[in-house]
């Protein structure tokens, strides 16, 4: 079931990681993925430049379903992401925000941003957890609420970042590396070490399994859920600020659909909608193949629309994959 | 200077004049999709190698997700333009209202080392920082209908009249109700808080302003046919009595013209906005309150590619006399009623 019980047997027969293992036939469709690009477009496909693109166009959306990943895990949904990172990067760019981070330092719109997105987060959380709203309702109120509250604060108008601080930050690439990768290299590293070695993970997908059986066990639920939506929280203020650093701007319209987006990564990489079973290692690869189909998809020069049926079809295939492999082993 | 040569510049003069977007007809046999007699003659004696093949041309070309009407005639005028030249290989990314998926677009085409972006943002101002990029990489990168926020990020712009679009209106509505100065004027806006609704409403209230007329009853809606209908039948509750009703955009104004034709009022005539077909063949066959639309040019990024296609291949507009691109071109935004319809038919867009 979890990633803790098959991790410790199941590697003494096989060289390879258990989480490359258990991700197996995942792993074999991205490459399938990397290998179309490829054929159809060459060295184009595989050259540096290209895989630069590539990543960052998945690190924005990466860094939110790390979040997601862990509330799906715990049996819940956050659909409020996408409008979230909207209004976190309207509240970190309003001219009152920009203007103390002019006379103060830049770091001030970052700690907006992330405040936004953790309060956001919080709310969810209480709402759950002690207001006991099925997720789905609670964060679809946020994300209606959001959006609103975003257009009203910018006046449906996209804010300016001209804060240098800011600017200069972002546009520089550490080891050839953009800013935007590593923030999503660190915060998927961070989110498998939390998921895999610490008991706060281990709660997490105790309480997927059987909610009621984890509160009987002794474990304070409530507050852990709230957490956990807070924690998703945090992850949209983190993203918010790499779509500030990625557009030098603030407006509601950011973030429009990634609730969709990170639900079909995180659900395609085989973490179970209805809880009890997560991979943040699977998180990524899900993202990276919706993210390298596009890509492929830009480069042989096809319609986007094209693109969104395939995206359903892949999103059709994983779960009935899913339901395949579940069914077997309780067979 | 010979008098047929004369003769074909003050006729491709008139004709920017007249046409507006149609710029095409004026590079010196740049195919025109006007089917009128002088175009052709301007076209094909104003010639001075613009249109002949040149040096290889690679274009890429991106814009939004094709959400309404006029919006997925911009990037089929795009495409077909390009077809028409043999030295242009053109790049279609197309459909996206992600500035995050739209970013990365245009990193591919830098990757791919294009000649020439032809960008269409969903936002300008987010996608200001990748064109900058483009630039400093060498791309002439031609800006369409929505503004960036820096003069360094486009070598071109190219943008519809927004306000010119509001001052024709008005005119066209002066020029109707002249004499009637109690005349009752409805606006039914797009979405209200754009820059580009603003704008519209700025001109058409000063245009109607300088023949001492105002707006009486305004609501806005939002360019889809549901809203359309939503507001015109809200507007037709709120006013008893209307002369005339401009309509910002031709795409919500099907659902308008439905709202209209449910209450069965007729005492009013209603000026349309972006120029569709549909609403030009209402026009043409006058039997419906629709007499007259302004254009907001479909054919803007069409023209992207034409001027992106002479950067690269250091040309200039053949009838101007500079030797260079222009830095930025503004469309004319003409009023099109029964008697000049069949002039604009053809370059209008199907929604």
């Amino acid at each position: 079931m979890s990633d803790q019980v098959s991790a410790a047997p199941a590697s003494t027969r096989r060289s390879l990681p258990p989480s490359v293992t258990r991700n197996l036939g995942l792993v074999i469709a991205f490459l399938a993925i990397c290998a179309i690009g490829y054929f159809t477009a060459g060295n184009r496909f595989a050259s540096v430049d290209n895989l630069m693109t590539i990543l960052r166009l998945a690190s924005i959306v990466g860094v939110v379903s790390i979040g997601q990943c862990f509330v799906v895990t715990s049996g819940g949904i956050d659909l409020s992401v996408g409008s979230m990172l909207g209004l976190a990067t309207v509240w970190a760019t309003t001219g009152a925000t920009q203007y103390y981070a002019d006379q103060t330092t830049w770091l001030l719109m970052v700690f907006a941003a992330l405040a936004v997105g953790v309060v956001g987060g919080l709310l969810n959380g209480i709402m759950v957890a002690y207001g006991k709203i099925v997720p789905f309702m609670a964060t679809l109120a946020l994300m209606v609420a959001a959006k609103g509250l975003a257009e009203w604060i910018a006046n449906r108008q996209t804010q300016i970042i001209t804060v240098r601080g800011f600017e200069n930050a972002f546009n520089a690439d550490p080891l050839g590396i953009p800013t935007l990768v590593w923030i999503f290299a660190l915060v998927a590293g961070g989110g498998w070490v939390l998921y895999n070695r610490t008991t706060f993970g281990r709660r997490t997908v105790a309480i997927g399994g059987n909610l009621e059986a984890t509160r009987l066990a002794g474990i304070k639920t409530n507050r852990h859920i709230v957490m956990l939506y807070a924690l998703s929280g945090l992850t949209v203020g983190i993203a918010a600020v790499m779509m500030m650093g990625r557009t030098m701007a603030g407006t509601s319209t950011h973030g429009s659909l990634y609730e969709m987006d990170a639900i079909a990564a995180v659900v395609v990489g085989g973490t179970l909608l209805k809880g009890g079973r997560g991979t943040i290692f699977g998180t990524v690869i899900g993202v990276l193949i919706f993210t390298t189909l596009t890509n492929i998809f830009t480069q042989n020069n096809l319609p986007l629309s094209v693109q969104q049926i395939a995206k359903g079809a892949i999103i059709v295939v994983a779960v009935l994959l899913q339901q395949y492999v579940a069914a077997r082993k309780t067979a | 200077m010979s008098l047929s040569k004369i003769r074909s510049l003050a006729l491709c003069g008139g004709l920017v004049l007249a046409l507006g977007a149609s710029l095409t007809a004026c590079t010196g046999g740049a195919p025109t999709a006007s089917t009128s007699s002088s175009a052709t003659t301007a076209a094909t004696t104003a010639t001075n190698g613009n249109s002949a093949a040149g040096k290889k041309v690679t274009i890429g070309f991106s814009a939004p997700a094709a959400d309404h009407g006029w919006m997925g005639a911009i990037t089929k005028a795009a495409v077909a333009q390009a077809g028409k030249y043999p030295d242009v290989t053109l790049k279609v990314a197309e459909g996206t209202n992600d500035v995050n998926v739209q970013i990365s677009q245009i990193e591919t085409f830098i990757n791919d080392k294009v000649d020439a972006i032809v960008l269409l943002p969903f936002d300008g101002a987010a996608m200001t920082p990748v064109a900058l990029k483009a630039m400093a990489a060498g791309i002439k990168v031609i800006n369409v209908d929505r503004e960036f926020n820096s003069p360094f990020a486009a070598r071109t712009t190219v943008l519809g009249d927004n306000y010119g679009m509001g001052v024709s209106a008005g005119t066209y509505m002066c020029s109707q109700l002249g004499s009637k100065k109690d005349a009752v004027i409805a606006e039914i806006a797009g979405i209200d808080n754009l820059p580009l609704t603003k704008d519209r409403s700025e001109g058409f209230a000063k245009a109607l302003a300088d023949c001492g007329l105002k707006v009486s009853n305004r609501v806005a809606a939002d360019f889809t046919v549901q809203g359309g209908e939503q507001a015109a039948a809200n507007l037709l509750q709120a006013a008893p009595k209307i002369d005339a009703i401009w309509n910002h955009d031709d795409d919500q104004g099907v659902g308008v013209m439905q709202a209209i034709k449910n209450s069965g009022r007729k005492e009013f005539f209603m000026v349309g906005g972006a120029g569709s077909a549909n609403v030009m063949r209402q026009i043409k066959d006058d039997n419906t309150v629709l007499k007259a639309t302004v254009v907001y040019p479909s054919t803007q990024a069409a023209d992207g590619i034409m001027l992106a296609r002479l950067l690269v291949q250091g040309k200039s507009l053949s009838d101007l006399v500079e030797v260079e691109v222009p830095r930025k071109v503004t469309l004319f935004a003409p009023v099109v009623s029964k008697t000049n319809v069949d002039q604009y038919l053809p370059t209008a867009f199907e929604s």
